[in-house]
This record gives structure tokens, sequence and C-alpha cells, in this order.
């Protein structure tokens, strides 16, 4: 019995998995170190130096890119391969092609990385990559595409396993966003720029279709993915409703793709598109809430475990972070409270409570559990991953917190009259008010960054250990039968 | 026929899954998007809305590349606060042209959509090379290289067209030319006309005198021309608010 188990998982693609895994840490480390650097901008604008390579506008799209494709998107190839191989009961379809995946991915970020900072960028929000990276991607993403469902159609077990439909949502959906989004004529085939094919109003759409969409499968359809597989796993429970996975998963997916317009309220998109948005965006809250309360039940009669076990802990909280902040996107959505947080440091905030709370936590929970496996060893350290898990939660709160209050002074500051009913504050008034509210969120950041240092270094104590093993077994092959 | 529906010939199937994912996520595509490039009621018909000079659309060029859009928003909302600190609420025409928009998403500094003629070009020149040296609690960063760095009109030509080629009325024959003369008039026609860019373009910052230096044409003679013009082409006055209702 231990014989065809140990054949087992020598039967899957590991090695394609550790190379995503060590990637995606190390992007968060980049990508969270950037964040921290311009955060810190927005408090100590000497940080800028006067040069156009550290400026905070160029160097924006370094770390949003660098976070969510880099650090996002590697945790999502290197589970993705991981949950697909394990649930379906064989090796990864097209070899090759997953390889391509991962050069070509990491190829995309550096390159995107380094366009940005020498001043080539679509202007559009976080799809700022010039048409020849988005080509790159075009073809990563097709590759991953026919690696994903080429296993899927080799699979073992006649059930495709509820994470892989969220998976698949992801891609599919990614292909079709990114797709339309970058539709854009070059000034010649030697030049990095181009001008889209969208303008004005149907350009806003099209983007914000794209924007938030982005966030609903990239960060959330494909980090429910991940949460299915490893959350049940980890606690050794079962997922606690079938059914709702079931209604849940259609819902997510059909209404997201409504959702964007409710980031153009008030302004020159017509009014029944962006009302359209705010519609969908609140029923969208049920749904939300399937995920999140099927996550979190499916750990009822496991809770003690949350006492020892910070990666349970960290899959709570990231539940409980999707949860909280599946609330205040449809209230932000409705028209009147948009008219106070948009263009405000509010809906920054949100972002990172889904950024920082949902899909980095829910991440950390999944790489702990599955990096020992890969390397077939146990985590160097549970007290380092305490340690991250309560940085990264005070992180968070910081964050959060400054933003809250800084967004929504900003958003009264704006609208405030005097009594001869003139405007009350200049609009630099409301800028030199918010330093406190950056500084603190700047050091709410260099947490979370601390926080994802350990990680790193645990993992590669981790690795380091594994190796270590593995060739101390090779030498003697009794210890490996044992 | 329902009762007959199992959700495991789903979850058997790969080709069913696909199918139906994809057909779920089209729907708001189709509903909420393509109507928006049909309805004419999307954009306005308003008078004075132009494409960007030559100069202009470099400055533009330019604003994308210094990522200015991640701290300013170009779309002013229909809100009272709005109008005393910005002016008219931005309308679906004035950026018809505009690829990609830039409306933005985040005001850690003010809005733009309305700050050309606002200050002067001297103010705008000092602005960008040290915003602080105007407005003390300015944490915008310096941009003193836009000064002192030449603006390249190498690929002007290839620019322009390539904004034709997405549908951007720049001229390059006689008879597109013509056409713009009687949308535009003339004025306005010969600033679009391709094979003249590059004398255009000079001849506006000669002008123009934006950055303060005649004997070249800097990135800040670029930059300022396209921010004078923000939110100056059409002319509210001779707008009727009814006029605009019936796009809301």
């Amino acid at each position: 019995m231990s014989a065809t188990s140990a054949a087992a998982s020598e039967q899957y693609d590991y090695d394609i998995i550790k190379k995503f895994s060590i990637m995606a840490i190390v992007w968060g480390v980049v990508g969270m170190f950037v964040g921290v650097y311009i955060a810190s901008q927005l408090a100590w604008p000497f940080l800028n130096f006067d040069s156009p390579y550290f400026s905070f506008g160029r160097f924006r799209p370094v770390h949003t890119g660098a976070v969510i494709f880099g650090f996002g998107g590697s945790a999502l190839f290197a589970t993705s391969y991981y949950v697909v191989q394990r649930t379906c009961q064989t090796p990864l379809f097209a070899r090759g092609l997953a390889t391509f995946t991962f050069w070509g991915w990491q190829a995309v970020i550096v390159l995107a990385a380094a366009s940005y900072v020498l001043g080539y960028s679509q202007g559009r929000e976080y799809a700022e990559m010039e048409w020849p990276i988005d080509l790159l991607i075009l073809f990563v993403w097709v590759a991953y595409m026919v690696v994903y469902i080429g296993t899927l159609m080799k699979r073992k077990q006649p059930h495709i396993y509820v994470a892989n439909w969220f998976y698949l949502s992801f891609i599919l959906v990614t292909a079709l966003l990114h797709t339309f989004n970058n539709i854009a004529v070059p000034v010649d085939l030697f030049s990095m720029k181009s001008y889209s094919l969208f303008s004005g109003a149907q350009d806003a759409m099209t983007q914000w279709w794209y924007g938030h969409n982005a966030v609903g499968f990239f960060l959330t359809a494909a980090f429910l993915g991940m949460m299915y597989y490893f959350v049940p796993k980890h606690a050794g429970r079962p997922v606690y409703s079938y059914r709702l996975s079931i209604v849940h998963f259609w819902a997510l997916s059909f209404m997201y793709m409504w959702v964007g317009t409710h980031h153009l309220h008030w302004t020159a998109l017509p009014d029944w598109a962006s009302t359209l948005g705010a519609a969908f965006s609140i029923m969208l809250l049920l749904p939300s809430w399937g995920g999140m309360i099927n996550g979190i039940m499916t750990l009822s009669g496991a809770w003690d475990k949350l006492r020892t076990d910070p990666i349970m802990r960290f899959m709570i909280v990231a539940l409980s972070f999707y949860g909280m902040s599946t609330f205040e996107g449809p209230l932000m959505s409705l028209k009147d409270v948009n008219a106070l947080s948009h263009y405000t440091d509010w809906t920054v905030g949100h972002v990172h409570s889904g950024a920082l709370g949902w899909v980095a936590m829910i991440a950390f929970g999944s790489m702990y559990h599955m990096i020992p496996k890969l390397w077939k060893t146990e985590m160097y350290s549970v007290r380092l991953i305490n340690a991250h898990f309560w940085l990264a939660t005070i992180g968070v709160l910081l964050y959060i917190t400054a933003m809250w209050i800084s967004g929504i002074s900003q958003g009264l500051m704006w609208r405030a009259f005097d009594e001869f009913g003139n405007l009350q504050y200049s609009f630099v008034e409301s800028v030199a008010a918010m330093h406190p509210f950056y500084a603190m969120r700047a050091i709410g950041g260099m947490f979370y960054l601390a926080g994802m240092c350990l990680m790193a270094y645990n993992v590669f104590m981790t690795i380091r250990q594994g190796v270590r093993a593995e060739r101390a077994a090779g030498m003697s092959p009794v210890a490996a039968a044992a | 026929m329902f009762k007959k529906f199992k959700h495991e010939t789903i979850e058997t199937n790969v080709g069913v899954l696909l199918v139906l994912t994809m057909l779920a996520v089209s729907v708001a595509g189709l509903v909420e998007i393509a109507p928006l490039f049909f309805l004419k009621n999307t954009v306005e018909d308003v008078e004075g809305v132009r494409p960007y000079t030559p100069l202009e659309s470099r400055g533009r060029d330019i604003y994308i590349r210094e990522g200015c859009y991640t701290c300013h928003s170009q779309m002013i909302r229909p809100f009272r606060d709005e109008q005393l600190r910005y002016g008219h609420y931005s309308l679906a025409a004035e950026s018809k042209y505009d690829h990609p928009f830039q409306w933005g998403s985040k005001r850690t500094g003010p809005d733009l959509a309305r700050v050309g003629g606002k200050y002067s070009n001297e103010w705008h020149v000092q602005h960008m090379i040290k915003p602080k040296s105007v407005v003390p609690e300015s944490i915008m960063p310096n941009y003193p290289w836009l000064m002192t760095t030449q603006l390249d009109v190498s690929d002007l030509t290839g620019r322009l067209r390539a904004q034709r080629q997405v549908g951007v009325p720049y001229s390059a024959n006689q008879e597109e030319y013509d056409a713009n003369v009687k949308k535009f008039g003339e004025a306005v026609a010969k600033t679009l006309h391709i094979p003249d860019a590059q004398k255009n373009l000079v001849a506006q910052a000669q002008e123009g005198n934006f950055d303060g230096d005649r004997s070249s044409v800097s990135e800040m003679d670029a930059l300022i021309a396209y921010l004078q013009v923000l939110g100056t082409m059409v002319d509210f006055s001779k707008i009727k608010p009814e006029d605009l209702v019936k796009y809301r």
C-alpha cells in the first residue's frame, strides 16, 4: 500500500508547481516592497527623487502588476496545476506547454515592470502592458487553457471536482477580458506605443468590465477554487454543502460580469448602464456569501484546529475578510455611497481588504499546506507561520482603518460648504489632512511585508530541509524504502 | 423537462461545463456593453469638440506615460461641490476622441477635466518643475526632466496615423481634409492634416510659448499645451441644460 501511494506522488508533475510556488513568493516580496515604497511616496514625497524612473505614476503599475499577476498569478498557476492533477488523478497534459506557461508568465511580469519604469503604458488600470506584452500574455494564456482543459479531459475520476469549475471559469473569463480590453493599433511594428480601438465612454465601459472582472475572476473565482481544495483538505472535512457550491458557482459566474459599471457612477456613461451594474452588485452579495459560508462551515466540527494551527487561521481569516469586503463592495456600489466614496482612498482600502485580507491570506494558507507536500517534508517552523499570521493581520487592519478614515474624510471635505454656501476647503487642504493616514497606511504595509519576508525565509528553510533529506535518502536506499 | 436534469451531467462532461460557463459569463457583455456602441444617445451631439492638435496629442502621450491618471481624474460628476470646484459636469462627447479614455478612478490630486485656462503657462511650468513652489502642501512628484527633454517627433505621423485608424478624424488626403473643413472649420482642419503635422506642431509651440523658451520644443511644451486645452472645447454658455438631460 505504501509502495502504491509513493508511486502516486511520483506520477504527478510537481516540478512546475515548485517553480511557480517559489516565484509566487519572490513576486510577493518584490510587489509588496514596491507597494510599501509607493505608499511611502504619498506620505513623504521626497522619495520620488526627481527621477522619471522612481516617480509614483510609473511605479504604481509596477506594484499592481507584481502583486496581482506576479504573486497572485504564480500562486494560481501553482495551485491550479496541483489541484487539477490531484483531483483528476492524472499528470498534466502537455508538459512542454506547461513549462512554457512558466517561463512565458515570468517574462510577462519582468517585461511589464521594466516597460512601466521606462515609460511604456497603455494608461488602462491593471492592463497597462503595451501590445507586445499583451500578445505574449495571450499565447501563455492559450497554452494554460490547453494544459488545464487537456488535464481535465484525461481525468481518471468521472466527476470534475468543484475547485476545477472555479479555476476553469477564471481561465476562460481572463482570456475573454484580456482580449477585448486590449484591442489597440500600434504606431508601427517596432514601436511599443499603441492607441486603443475604443474611445471615451465605450472605452471606459470596456476597461471597467475588464477591471472589475479581473477582481471577480482572477482575484475571486480562482481563489475560491483554491479555497475549495485546500480548506477541506487541510481541515480534514468534506465541503459543507455540495448544493450551495453549485448554486453559488453559477450565480457568481453569471452576476459578476454585470457589475463593472459601478466604477462609473455619476460619470458620462449612460445612467441605465451604471444603475444596472449597481443592481447586480447588490445581488452579488448572495453568491459571494454563499462561498464564504460554504468555506467557514466546512470547518464546523474542527474548530479546535484554530487554536493550534496557524495555517487554518490564515484560511478562516481569509474567508472572513472575503465576507467583509463582499459586503463592503455592494455598499459602495450604491449610488449615494459611491458619490462620497468614489475617487477617495476608501476605494483603495476596499481593494486591499480584499487583496491583502482575502486573496493573499488564502494563498498563504494554501501554500503553507502545499509546499511541504511538494518537497516531501514538514514546514521548517510553525512558530514563524504564526508570527506571519499576526504580522499580516495587524498590517491589514492598520491599512484598511487608515484608508477608511482618510477616504471618508476626503469625501466629506470635498463636499463641505461654509455658512455662505461656498466650498469650505480648498483641495490641497484635503491633501494635507491625509498625511497621518498615509503614514499609517505605509506602516501597515510594512507589517504585511515583514510577514511576507518571514514566509520567504520559512519556505527557503523548508525547501533546503526537504532537498537535504531527499539527498540523504538517495544515498541510502534502505532509508528511502522506510 | 427539469425533472430529468441533473447537475451531474455538467460535472462529468468538460465540454458541457465549458459551454455553459461561457454562456453564463457572456450575457452581461451582450446586454450591457454592446448596446453602448449602437445607441445614438450614448455620446451627446455638441459643438466644439475636436481632435487634439499634434502638439496636444503628444502632450497627452506624456500624460499617459507618466501615469498622471493614477492620481488625477478627468471626469466631473454632476454635484454642486464639483460644479463649484471644477466646473460643468463632463460630457461623454468631450472624451470621444480619447483613445484611451483617461477618466481615472482616484483623486489624490484634483480633477483635471477643466484645468485648461485655469492657470497661466508660467504657473504650470513652475508647478511641473517643483509643485511645492506654488502649492506648498502638495505631495505631487517633481517633473524637472520635462523641461530639459526635447520632444521626440520622429514618429509623430505614425502616432497620428494610428489614431486615424481607430477613428480619430485626422486627415491623410485632400478628401479627408475637405471633410474636416466642413466639420470643424478651416483653422482646425489645418491642424489635423497629417502631412503638415510636424510643421503645425512647431508652429503651435512657437506661438503658444508654453514653456517660456521659444528656441526649441520640449516635452513641457507638449504637456502644457494638452493641459491648457482640457475642458475648453465646449462653450457651455451656448448650451441649454434641457438639451443635455436627454442623454443622462
